[in-house]
């Protein structure tokens, strides 16, 4: 592994449970923050909570509307003024609030923004624009075929609540009213849980005093109550007058805290992460069947998931789909060549060591580690984890991929296809 | 070979931060680079003076198929081991097409840079074998369908057509599946002969390098190339102000697309034209986004400043219900006569300086954040600015440029093509 600048790593837990992770970059003028809240989709149906699917993002959006001393309008100017960009999203299981901007400015960027998450206005006039908007959003959605599949296979693979879909649903946001927004904001805004990447230009511990200063007052809640249920169906249409099918596919894979997660995310790379991965090689390359297939991987705390993807047409989804399946079996069956390993090993390093070029992808790092694992992974720690991969261990581990009961399979189009049955492999 | 000097410390105390560097081949292909020793990383591009607009009817989409094919192999190397040998050295490769330049970049640690740029300055030399020519037209087709399945790009597309009419500008990038079925390999080298010579291309880097090692491989990988000077016929468009509704039932959603004249990118005005999309058109914080989007009238919209070669458009993207189509479109014009009439405010401008600012600060910090910038400013302008002179020309424009502006490019009337389910959408009085 080349030499790289040293970067500090910091961090702080607050009494309220709120965890402030800093990285000081060497070379860089901006800062960034990514503040994950626990307050995503998934909490709508917590035993306490119980509010209509799309609360999350409608209160996400809400908080921002007027928040401490300044209305809708003066908030989203002082940002201005401030040169932030910024971006307020709940996910599944997180509500995220993001920035990056000058260094010298992060700290009156980190003042606007403990207003809109400690004190909001949450005004009643606001719920109709913000229910009109959520809506839209929705209906766009729908016009966004390759989107919307992804949402819909999250939702069929994980089990509920843990694969629900934050945009919401129609019914859900149309009912919604004021006060059961402001129940969730009650019930599952909270520090505890929450965490603070910062990373970039910072002054560590002029930032650490001003984080207490303007979070210190944030009352910890207890964890709102998550009951499981079964998602599905495995094998699953949605029937669209579309150009092209969607085609998505799901395994499960081990977590991030999983021993076996750098044998996961080295065979979802070789299977599909990048432009000589089987994949795009043996789907788009060989056969010229459709633009766009890949595979990803994503985890939360107990559960994770090889993602695949294409979308082509009609006459050709079937065959794109049989390649697909077959490609995952094939790597669970005979394993990989050392070469995919060592290129899978380059690309994941490389793109680590770019990332240091960047104060926003370092503060959602810093945040997203520190949720899976409670510390920061230093660099060399993760580059002595995978150059100890061996073709045998990442093989070993693929061998689960044959398994296919555990795959969900979703399209999207204007026909089905055949799917494979469990006992034909 | 002539060299050139120039160095600057961006927005930093500490000088000679940055160093720019160029020479010039004895084959007409120049070299920029700007380098900066504190990146981790360095970035290379090509950047070929070639796009729709230098199209034939009888041709359209063949720049971004040439785009496809170059990644299709060499006397060296098959499409496999292209893909294979950027891979093996954790080097991210990517190509864009555009109406106007077809632009190659790779980036890559440092110590890649050479294998990655042996790649990446094989692939401009392809074999273009006819195999590969007919497989890759399939997986284009399938690009041109996805693009279908989405309305806004449908409406972007048919939008700069009703715009320019049968100026080249209104060309489509992609070409239609008619158009791509009938290309054939012949006429596509035939493009390639003649679009990329190395006087057309520019050749850049940003990031961690070393200037004489550049030159160095520039000179090994590209010294060879030959090929006679390519023309591009840029004559200066006024847009029509056309109307048009296209039906698309399954839609949910109305996408509507606007265009209004701006001004060319060989003119200083674009600062201000910059200025004035993102006061009027930001995605957060704008009067398009009080007047639209905070009210829940729409789901989107935004106004951009994009510069062409002698030419330049306003574009306005609206997203919202079919039935609030008509209405939001009178909104529009409303904020459209208004500013028109009565300019922006001091704290406007200065707000959107302060985004500008910032938002090119962060891009620069990656070494491919500049690159672009950096090579299409040369291509055009034959002009190295730093980001320091760049934000400076921003901070510049006072309100009586964005008056001028105002009156010299109108934002309103503009062409307008609408989406989706309902076709009873018309020009707005």
């Amino acid at each position: 592994m080349p030499d790289t600048a040293p970067a500090t790593i910091e961090q702080h837990e607050y009494s309220n449970g709120l965890v402030l992770v800093g990285e000081v970059m060497p070379g860089v003028q901006s800062a960034a923050f990514t503040l994950l809240i626990p307050a995503g989709a998934a909490y709508e149906v917590a035993d306490s909570v119980n509010v209509g699917g799309g609360a999350a993002t409608m209160v996400a959006e809400w908080i921002t509307r007027g928040a401490g001393s300044r209305d809708s309008r003066e908030l989203l100017t002082a940002l201005d003024n401030l040169g932030v960009s910024h971006s307020e999203s709940a996910q599944t299981l997180h509500t995220s609030l993001s920035a990056a901007t000058l260094g010298r400015n992060l700290v009156p960027a980190l003042e606007i923004f403990a207003d809109v998450v400690l004190q909001p206005h949450c005004d009643d006039e606001e719920v109709e624009p913000i229910r009109a908007l959520c809506l839209q959003n929705l209906r766009s959605l729908e016009d966004d075929p390759g989107t919307k599949v992804i949402y819909e296979l999250r939702r069929r693979h994980f089990p509920e609540p843990w694969g629900r879909p934050s945009p919401g649903t129609v019914e859900g946001i149309s009912g919604l009213t004021g006060d059961a927004l402001r129940r969730f904001y009650h019930a599952v805004y909270r520090p505890n849980g929450a965490i603070l990447g910062v990373a970039g230009a910072i002054d560590w511990p002029r930032l650490k005093d001003a984080v207490g200063r303007l979070f210190g007052d944030w009352k910890p809640r207890p964890d709102p109550h998550l009951s499981e249920k079964p998602g599905g169906p495995r094998r699953d249409h949605i029937l669209r007058e579309t150009q092209q099918i969607q085609i998505a596919l799901a395994h499960p894979s081990a977590t991030v805290v999983s021993p076996d997660y750098y044998r996961a995310r080295a065979a979802v790379a070789i299977l599909g992460g990048y432009s000589s991965a089987r994949l795009f090689t043996e789907v788009r390359e060989k056969r010229g069947l459709c633009y766009s297939v890949y595979a990803s991987y994503e985890s939360q705390r107990a559960r994770a998931a090889m993602l695949c993807y294409a979308g082509t047409s009609s006459d050709r989804a079937q065959e794109t789909l049989d390649v697909i399946i077959a490609e995952v079996q094939r790597l669970g069956r005979e394993g990989i060549e050392p070469e995919e390993l060592e290129t899978m090993r380059a690309g994941l390093k490389s793109s680590l060591i770019m990332a240091q070029e960047s104060s926003m992808s370092r503060s959602s790092a810093l945040a997203s580690d520190w949720y899976f694992l409670g510390r920061v992974r230093p660099l060399e720690e993760i580059s002595t984890e995978l150059d100890a991969l061996t073709p045998r261990s990442v093989s070993d581990y693929a061998a689960g991929f044959v398994h296919m009961r555990d795959l969900t399979i979703l399209t999207l189009g204007p026909t089905a296809l055949r799917f494979p049955v469990d006992s034909e492999v | 070979m002539l060299a050139m000097d120039f160095d600057s410390g961006i927005l930093s105390d500490e000088p000679r931060l940055m160093m720019f560097h160029h020479t010039t081949l004895e084959n007409g292909l120049e070299v920029i680079a700007e380098l900066n020793d504190r990146a981790h990383s360095v970035a290379a591009g090509f950047f070929v003076k070639t796009g729709s607009r230098d199209e034939m009817a009888d041709l359209a989409g063949v720049s971004h198929f040439l785009e496809h094919m170059i990644f299709k192999g060499t006397p060296r190397r098959d499409a496999l081991t292209v893909n294979r040998d950027f891979d093996r050295v954790g080097a991210k490769h990517n190509a864009q097409t555009s109406e106007e330049d077809t632009f190659y970049h790779v980036t890559c640690l440092p110590e890649y840079l050479t294998p990655s740029f042996d790649v990446l300055a094989d692939i401009l030399r392809p074999t273009l074998r006819e195999d590969d020519f007919e497989t890759e037209k399939k997986v284009i087709i399938e690009e041109i369908r996805m693009y279908l399945d989405n309305p806004m790009s449908v409406a972007y597309e048919a939008a700069k057509t009703a715009h320019f009419g049968p100026h080249p500008l209104g060309n489509s990038i992609l070409g239609t599946v008619d158009s791509i079925t009938k290309l054939r390999v012949e006429r596509l080298r035939d493009y390639f002969a003649r679009r990329y010579s190395p006087a057309n291309i520019v050749l850049g880097f940003a990031g961690k390098g070393d200037w004489g090692q550049l030159v160095e491989l520039a000179v090994q990988h590209c010294a060879g190339w030959q090929g006679g000077p390519a023309t591009r016929q840029a004559d200066p468009v006024r847009g029509t102000g056309a109307f048009q509704a296209i039906c698309r039932e399954e839609d949910l959603q109305q996408t509507v697309v606007g265009v209004s004249d701006a001004p060319p990118l060989e003119t200083e005005d674009r600062y201000a034209a910059h200025l004035l999309a993102t006061i009027l058109g930001d995605h957060t914080g704008s009067r398009l986004y009080w007047e639209l989007i905070d009210p829940g009238l729409a789901d989107g919209a935004e106004l951009s400043y994009q510069d062409y070669n002698q030419a330049g458009a306003f574009f306005t993207f609206l997203s919202c219900e079919p039935g609030e189509t008509q209405a939001n479109l009178g909104r529009i014009a409303q904020i459209y006569r208004t500013v028109m009439a009565g300019g922006v405010t001091e704290e406007e401008l200065n707000q959107a300086k302060n985004k500008v600012l910032a938002r090119s600060v962060l891009r620069s910090e990656r070494p491919m954040g500049r690159l672009a910038s950096l090579g299409f400013q040369w291509m055009y302008r034959r002009a190295y600015l730093t980001l320091e002179a760049e934000l400076e020309a921003f901070s510049r424009v006072t309100l009586g440029d964005l008056r001028r502006l105002l009156r010299d490019w109108p934002l309103w009337p503009m062409t307008i093509v609408s989406v989706g389910p309902t076709t009873d959408v018309h020009q707005p009085k």
